[in-house]
């Protein structure tokens, strides 16, 4: 199994330990790689966007066209993890912040984000939160976005008051936090197993 | 009776909570209505995760909205609020102190990616200020006049994460130590050569190579040579015939044995990780597309660019081809695209012939 990382900006070594880690836990064969290539991302089984600036990420992609790769990867059904920043990327329908910054977005769910809802980085957080599907999780929020609304198709897996901080539509998983900044690889295990 | 109580209790339900200093009231109520207890802010996690965001990015340094704004729209991952560029400082002299606050906030109204503003080395005061204005990250910076010749600020006690220059790996991890979230090269800012930023990314790459085949005891003896610049303050003392103790503190709470063991503790991190245990920039005098993909090359992790790009002849190019060349380093071609018909780059200068080297400032 393929696990790409895209590689245009942000914390992408620390998702591709964690996939790697993830991937050995469950005996899988398989590895996760950095990689901006849009051949690699073509041939892989499954796609993670990283934490970062979403500006910036998206900017990028869209240049090198890898954008396309990862829409066609996520229409074929491959599963597509965005946390943060790639959570962002991964909505059709972006806030104020979004327009204001003409960021182009992947539009691949149909979820309404906000850009640094909780605030500047002194109101970053961390949190246990009760994730459907996954438990009690430690989960860290860094000038996190987070998603005001879902269309009925998506399924909300956590919430943080009334904001929506992880949720799925069919293969894409949209996480307003950063799973790969700590040791615990339970939802980069569920993600490998949405590839089945 | 009562026309008198009704204002005064709530001009102190006002000033109490602050309310009316709180720019995003929704965001205040937001996070004082959840349960707080469950929330914890400002770990080493949650400010070291801020630093790995900024990854393969590029910090560009502002000194209004517009050129911040021209930053964002160029892809840049934050910007460097300051009142002047690091070659403009070198150029007027005189005492370089934190940016007026007025200019920090219009800059953090302008954009939405995270605002970094810098203090003095030392100067606790301006670093609570930047914190209270809410800038995403205070650069402790050696471009500014140091404010203490002695130490560094104690940056575990801050919510807000820090960046420190360093020119060596001992630089670094007592900067580390002291709760530094991300590490950068101190170069020579304002010159416009690279050289110096080379020369401390060799250096700091060169003693990690060294640390990661080192045994416990001779990890032990390199922090003790790290640590010996807390020193300096209590030995100016001893020479005026103040006799020091070993349980003195030295620096802060702390003695001299425990800042051993906390460097002894930054130096194992470094060694099982083969690198600084937190994200390590370039910066100071990196001016070129090519120059930002050679220092990742050399193993930064991103790159501050100064004076580069405002002091270049053409900003909004020279910005956006800085943030390809430093995303597409290993590539370069795209590094040569990304290079062609820029217009003047920044006016250069050779570290022999400066006045003064910025990067001697903090040890």
């Amino acid at each position: 199994m393929k696990i790409a990382v895209i590689a245009a900006q942000g914390d992408v070594e620390e998702h591709v330990v964690a996939a790697n880690k993830a991937l050995r836990k469950l005996g899988i064969e398989g590895k996760a790689f950095a990689t901006i290539d849009k051949e690699e991302v073509a041939e892989s089984d499954a796609i993670i966007l990283p934490g970062g600036e979403s500006t910036t990420i998206s900017k990028l992609i869209h240049k090198s066209s890898v954008a396309e790769e990862i829409k066609k990867a996520a229409r074929e059904g491959k599963p597509v993890m965005g946390t943060c920043a790639g959570s962002i990327l991964l909505a059709k329908h972006g806030d104020e912040e979004v327009r204001k910054t003409k960021t182009k977005l992947l539009e691949l769910m149909d979820i309404w984000v906000k850009r640094n809802a909780f605030g500047r980085q002194r109101e970053s957080f961390q949190i246990r939160l009760d994730i459907k599907g996954i438990g009690e999780f430690e989960a860290v929020f860094i000038r996190a976005p987070a998603i005001l609304k879902v269309s009925s198709n998506v399924d909300v897996l956590a919430k943080l008051d009334d904001y929506v901080v992880a949720c799925q539509q069919d293969n894409i998983l949209a996480l307003s936090f950063h799973p790969e900044l700590t040791d615990d690889t339970r939802i980069h295990e569920y993600f490998i197993k949405m590839a089945k | 009776m009562f026309l008198l109580v009704i204002p005064l209790v709530l001009f102190l339900f006002i000033e109490f909570t602050g309310i009316h200093r709180k720019k995003n009231l929704y965001i205040t109520f937001y996070m004082e209505n959840m349960d707080l207890e469950k929330l914890r802010f400002g770990t080493e996690l949650i400010k070291r995760g801020f630093a790995k965001m900024q990854k393969g990015g590029v910090i560009m340094d502002v000194t209004n909205a517009e050129q911040a704004k021209i930053a964002e729209e160029a892809g840049a991952v934050a910007v460097m609020a300051l009142h002047k560029v690091p070659a403009d400082i070198r150029a007027s002299g005189g005492v370089a102190r934190m940016a007026d606050p007025k200019k920090i906030e219009e800059i953090m109204d302008a954009v939405t990616i995270p605002v970094m503003a810098k203090c003095r080395i030392g100067h606790i005061i301006e670093a609570r200020a930047l914190e209270a204005l809410g800038v995403d990250m205070v650069d402790e910076s050696e471009v500014l006049t140091p404010a203490d010749i002695f130490f560094h600020i104690n940056k575990k006690k801050f919510i807000v994460p820090f960046v420190c220059g360093a020119r060596s790996l001992g630089e670094a991890c007592r900067r580390i130590w002291e709760g530094a979230a991300m590490i950068r090269t101190k170069g020579e800012a304002g010159t416009g050569n690279v050289v110096e930023a080379v020369k401390h990314m060799h250096l700091m790459n060169f003693a990690i190579e060294k640390v990661k085949k080192m045994d416990d005891t001779e990890l032990n003896e390199v922090a003790v040579s790290y640590a010996l610049p807390y020193k300096r303050l209590a030995e100016s003392v001893s020479k005026e015939g103040i006799k020091l103790k070993d349980d003195d503190f030295i620096y802060e709470e702390y003695t001299f044995e425990d800042i051993v063991k906390g460097l002894y503790e930054v130096l194992q991190e470094v060694k099982k990780m083969g690198r600084l245990p937190v994200v390590n920039f370039a910066a100071g005098g990196i001016a070129t597309p090519a120059d930002a993909a050679f220092m990742m090359y050399l193993g930064a992790d991103g790159v501050f660019v100064g004076s580069g790009i405002f002091k270049s002849s053409n900003h909004p190019e020279y910005a956006r081809a800085i943030v390809e060349a430093t995303e597409n380093w290993r590539d370069a071609s795209i590094v040569a695209e990304a290079s062609k018909g820029l217009g003047e780059a920044m006016k250069g200068q050779e570290i022999e012939k400066l006045a003064e080297q910025l990067q001697t400032r903090g040890l």
